[in-house]
């Protein structure tokens, strides 16, 4: 290094590293996790569905996503979104998708094949006695999935899947090969513009750390408080 | 859709003199599967010992050892992979820090990218071979010792062959994490497979037979990956144990 650590520039970018970039990052997890598990339940529940087109429809989905990189799945989304969009409105040219929505689709898209996974063991961590008790008490499918096995599957799951979400948080910075401005694409201009790349990148990952390692000790106490009421 | 699909693009000559598109997707495979063998290499020798000083008696080295876990876990790999490429360097001292940067194309990209997910696959590859240690019966152990083996050769002899042959199931989905973690190299200049996909689409604007092909080239590499090594676990697997495999995580 020629010049010494320049932690200036850090404090000079901190406005736009956390105002755009970290809200950028934040706001996708948050919302990408809650399309997720969505998404994630619903296939869950198809995959261990009694109809066999049903479940393998939802297990070719989820071996699919599995097997891919998610840089792959970033580009394919990123340029499949806007031709849907033109499908589904009926246009004729490919709509305009910003990139925010395009991460958005895919994150959720993809992670979704993940908290299935999680969510299928989750309902199969449910004592079958639970469901037919359900059923004889003359509750039909969705009313014993809504009321019964869902709320536990999903207590059983809690620490798996937020887990999960600490990987997502730290799997939405991929999406700097769409040139998004998350927080790494925030602090990659700052650092390409003031030639500062040592700082810029030390900061980021620090950054990253300081909240991957927080997020991750919260779960496992939350584990642990779990563990000792069950 | 208004889209004009042109599967021949494939049979096309490529900008860069090489020959087809297609010979350049299969180069980019060969890239892919390099830059994974080698990083699973490295993984595998960290991660064991790693794996296995985080289950001995010593406080400070399990403390160290979970330190090394802590780190390489909590940081994107992207992340990682732009302090091997940009800052490590820089902080090398500077006659063998220029000799990395100046290393001619693609081995400026490919040692930081190997490094990179070496160490970051290892951290995981410790977690499985602690659990697979963890897993042996306590009275395994206590049994080497009171045959009068040192630790070290407890270790050797009794705990670590049994506890490998456990761990081999959960260690084939991270061998296929790293095939498909590499793709991330792309992000530091490395034409892997998804690299020269993308290169492609921007050369001939044929975007969706570009990641199609990528797509079909991933698909036959995991289940070849899958096929072997299930052979692989036929061979090794300890007779007398049920073989279960832990979920797999992450990716």
């Amino acid at each position: 290094m020629d010049s010494g650590f320049d932690f200036d520039v850090i404090q000079r970018s901190a406005g736009y590293l956390f105002r755009d970039g970290m809200t950028f990052t934040l706001t996708l997890t948050a919302l990408a996790m809650l399309g997720g598990i969505f998404f994630g339940t619903l296939l869950a529940m198809m995959r261990l569905s009694k109809f066999r087109l049903l479940s393998m429809a939802a297990g070719a989905y989820v071996n699919l996503m599995r097997s891919l990189p998610l840089v792959l799945v970033i580009f394919w989304f990123f340029f499949l979104v806007p031709y849907i969009g033109a499908w589904l409105i009926g246009a004729k040219d490919p709509v305009k998708v910003g990139s925010f929505m395009s991460c958005l689709i895919t994150f959720t898209m993809f992670e979704a094949a993940y908290y299935c996974e999680i969510m299928r063991a989750g309902i199969q961590s449910v004592a079958r006695g639970q469901v037919w008790a359900g059923y004889a008490l003359g509750l039909d499918y969705w009313q014993t999935m809504g009321r019964i096995v869902l709320p536990q599957a999903f207590r059983n799951m809690l620490p798996v899947l937020l887990t999960q979400t600490v990987i997502l948080f730290q799997d939405t910075s991929l999406v700097y090969v769409i040139s998004a401005t998350d927080f790494l694409g925030a602090a990659a201009k700052v650092a390409n513009r003031d030639y500062r790349l040592v700082e810029m990148y030390s900061f980021v990952a620090v950054v990253y750390f300081i909240i991957s390692f927080g997020l991750s000790s919260l779960v496992k106490q939350l584990q642990n408080r779990i563990a000792i009421i069950r | 859709m208004n889209y004009n699909w042109d599967w021949g693009v494939f049979l096309a000559a490529e900008p860069g003199g090489t020959g087809t598109y297609l010979k350049y997707l299969v180069v980019g495979l060969g890239w892919t599967l390099a830059t994974a063998l080698a990083a699973w290499g490295i993984a595998l020798a960290i991660g064991s010992v790693v794996g296995t000083l985080r289950t001995t008696p010593y406080k400070w080295v399990v403390r160290l050892g979970n330190a090394y876990v802590e780190i390489f876990r909590n940081v994107p790999l992207i992340v990682q992979m732009f302090l091997w490429f940009f800052v490590v360097p820089e902080l090398l001292p500077k006659g063998l820090g220029d000799w990395v940067k100046q290393m001619a194309p693609p081995w400026g990209s490919y040692l930081p990218a190997v490094m990179c997910l070496g160490l970051y696959t290892s951290v995981r590859v410790a977690e499985q071979v602690k659990a697979g240690i963890g897993s042996l019966s306590r009275g395994q152990g206590m049994a080497g010792t009171a045959l009068g083996l040192s630790l070290g050769q407890c270790y050797r002899y009794v705990l670590l062959p049994q506890a490998f042959r456990i761990v081999l199931p959960p260690l084939t989905s991270e061998f296929m994490n790293v095939i498909k973690n590499s793709s991330v190299a792309l992000t530091i200049g490395l034409l892997e497979l998804t690299g020269r996909a993308r290169a492609m689409q921007e050369f001939s604007f044929k975007v969706f037979e570009a990641f199609a092909a990528a797509t079909v080239i991933y698909l036959l590499t995991n289940l070849l990956v899958v096929y072997g090594m299930r052979a692989l676990e036929r061979k090794v697997r300890v007779p007398g144990l049920i073989s279960a495999s832990a979920p797999a995580g992450g990716h």
